[in-house]
């Protein structure tokens, strides 16, 4: 008697479990992103038509993309201040890019195209025009996205070969 | 088939079927409530009156209310504030509410804790009210969400920030949180459904809980007196009224609920009426942007004290603060060391720790609405730090208190 209600109990037990554990991973599930948004998730933006110091702002996953082509002179500034490694390489030309987002709170930083550096107005903090952090709150440069590079276009979600370079190098973290 | 007579009245007749004279004796006649006691013991059912307001208001603004990111920001300031009729007056209600009890929550919990009513039994009640605190704040800032505004939206993206628990980087759980990056339609629809149907779910089992874990061990009394309940209501049923040291729940002591509540809902509707503005942050007439933040971002006036223990550190230690923050105020019952139950004005250090933890808090929520700049960032630090001293030091002092 006793043993046939222990069988009964674990029985009822292990299938209440597994319906449980059923409906949990349904349930999880339907907060997954969906894959209409994930597909969204990739931006790719021709560098072809950029103008020097002419900062481009676009959108990718709902945030500000920075870009801006570097002028010969922020080239060479760059070089001395060892930033070259931080900006994207298409042809001859070097690119910034990164999300326009400061690292300290997640304000939108505005760029003067005379002192060719970012300002945030949230808590003073700046960036130079690879978008190296230069005077703080903020912990470090804007993040760069992932991306890869396909003819004058990059891609944005995408990891290509010079992204995980950086990644590698530390010259970013994963945003 | 169980045995029924033919009732003589309609009372007669639920008694037969439901025992609605035992319910009646168990929850209000006979449920007893000390004599000794003040104005403050009215906070529970001024709270429940106004969670009532809430429910009220919030199931006719539901019907206008559109969850979508394109229609939400309209639906709220067109359609509910223009069109139709008296929405103004739902939606200004329900501000309003949200707002208010939060600071009746405060003197609630404030109470609580002056008068000792959380310990020799009363453990449960503490327990399950400070539940309830954080099942409101997860309906507060829900709600906050829906008329996707500027501090809709970037509160979102700062509080669904913090699950990714800084180094930690975590960004997997955050998207999932949000369904999407960045908050978008998913994360307007879950919060949605949260706001109107999970959260005041758990909010009314709560609630329910909460009135149940004071069943047995009763109200705290001003003296923190330890009352023979049966032998008082022994007294007061042979008519000794005087003699006894209680009173029904209900009708004597729900009158002067009922007073308070008078006198609370004139100063609450004064506040609908004429000054709604308090509970609405004039940036949040903005519709959502994800490009433009706000200049500054803070959360509301009862979120401030705990975002401003999160602010003046670095992101990691900043974080477990916060956390610690939240869930430090479920164990008073057991950092609080000593047997006493009386007010604190009679239980010295207890006394000094028990103000130094109200201005404190005081202090934390002007310091979260003031930007993190020179002066104003020492004086969050040192409250911040000041904060956790204070609940260190609690069980040191509680132990070394002398027994009343």
């Amino acid at each position: 008697m006793s043993n046939r209600r222990d069988f009964m109990g674990m029985a009822l037990g292990g299938f209440t479990a597994l319906g449980g554990i059923g409906a949990l991973y349904a349930m999880k599930r339907t907060w997954d992103p969906l894959p209409s948004v994930k597909a969204a998730g990739f931006t790719t933006i021709d560098l072809k038509d950029a103008q020097e110091n002419v900062l481009v702002t676009e959108k990718w996953r709902g945030k500000p993309i920075f870009i801006l082509k570097q002028s010969k002179e922020m080239v060479e500034k760059a070089k001395k201040s060892d930033e070259l490694k931080r900006l994207i390489k298409i042809g001859d030309e070097y690119y910034m890019v990164a999300v326009g987002l400061c690292t300290h709170l997640g304000c939108i930083p505005g760029y003067d195209s005379g002192k060719q550096s970012f300002l945030c107005a949230c808590h003073g903090g700046q960036y130079d025009s690879t978008a190296m952090v230069t005077k703080a709150p903020p912990p470090r440069g804007l993040d760069i996205p992932p991306f890869r590079i396909d003819g004058t276009k990059i891609v944005l979600g995408e990891e290509g070969p010079e992204y995980k370079k950086m990644l590698a190098d530390g010259i970013t973290m994963k945003v | 088939m169980a045995h029924f007579e033919k009732a003589n009245s309609i009372n007669e007749w639920l008694d037969q079927r439901i025992g609605i004279n035992t319910i009646k004796r168990v929850m209000q006649t006979e449920y007893w409530i000390p004599k000794n006691i003040n104005f403050l013991w009215a906070m529970g059912m001024v709270l429940a009156a106004t969670f009532g307001l809430l429910l009220v208001s919030g199931i006719f603004l539901l019907m206008y209310y559109q969850p979508n990111t394109e229609l939400a920001f309209d639906s709220v300031n067109y359609t509910i504030m223009t069109e139709v009729g008296y929405g103004w007056l739902w939606r200004h209600i329900h501000g309003v509410g949200a707002s208010v009890v939060f600071l009746v929550i405060y003197i609630h919990m404030f109470t609580g804790i002056y008068y000792g009513s959380y310990k020799r039994g009363r453990e449960l009640i503490w327990i399950s009210g400070m539940l309830l605190f954080v099942l409101f704040s997860a309906e507060a800032f829900s709600g906050y969400m829906l008329p996707w505004g500027q501090m809709s939206y970037w509160a979102g993206m700062v509080i669904t920030n913090l699950f990714s628990g800084g180094s930690l980087h975590a960004d997997g759980l955050v998207e999932w949180i949000r369904g999407d990056y960045v908050p978008g339609q998913a994360f307007l629809g879950r919060f949605f459904m949260l706001h109107v149907l999970l959260m005041p779910l758990a909010i009314i089992g709560a609630i329910v809980f909460h009135f149940g874990t004071l069943r047995i061990p009763h109200v705290n009394n001003q003296d923190g007196e330890e009352i023979d309940f049966e032998e008082s209501a022994r007294l007061w049923k042979e008519g000794k009224r005087a003699e006894s040291k209680v009173i029904p729940f209900s009708p004597v002591f729900l009158s002067k609920d009922v007073f308070v509540m008078g006198v609370y809902f004139i100063l609450f509707f004064y506040l609908v009426f004429y000054h709604f503005e308090f509970a609405m942050d004039p940036v949040n007439f903005d519709p959502a942007d994800g490009l433009k933040t706000p200049t500054h971002i803070y959360p509301e006036w009862y979120f401030l004290w705990s975002y401003e223990i999160l602010r003046p550190f670095p992101t990691d230690p900043g974080l477990v603060a916060f956390g610690i923050a939240q869930v430090i105020f479920f164990l008073l019952p057991f950092l609080d060391r000593s047997p006493n139950v009386a007010p604190a004005s009679r239980r010295g250090l207890f006394n000094f720790w028990f103000w130094a933890l109200l201005i404190d808090m005081i202090v934390l929520t002007f310091m979260g609405k003031l930007p993190p700049e020179g002066i104003w960032s020492t004086i969050g630090l040192v409250a911040a730090i000041t904060f956790f001293v204070l609940w260190i030091a609690l069980p040191i002092i509680t132990k070394l208190e002398k027994k009343l």
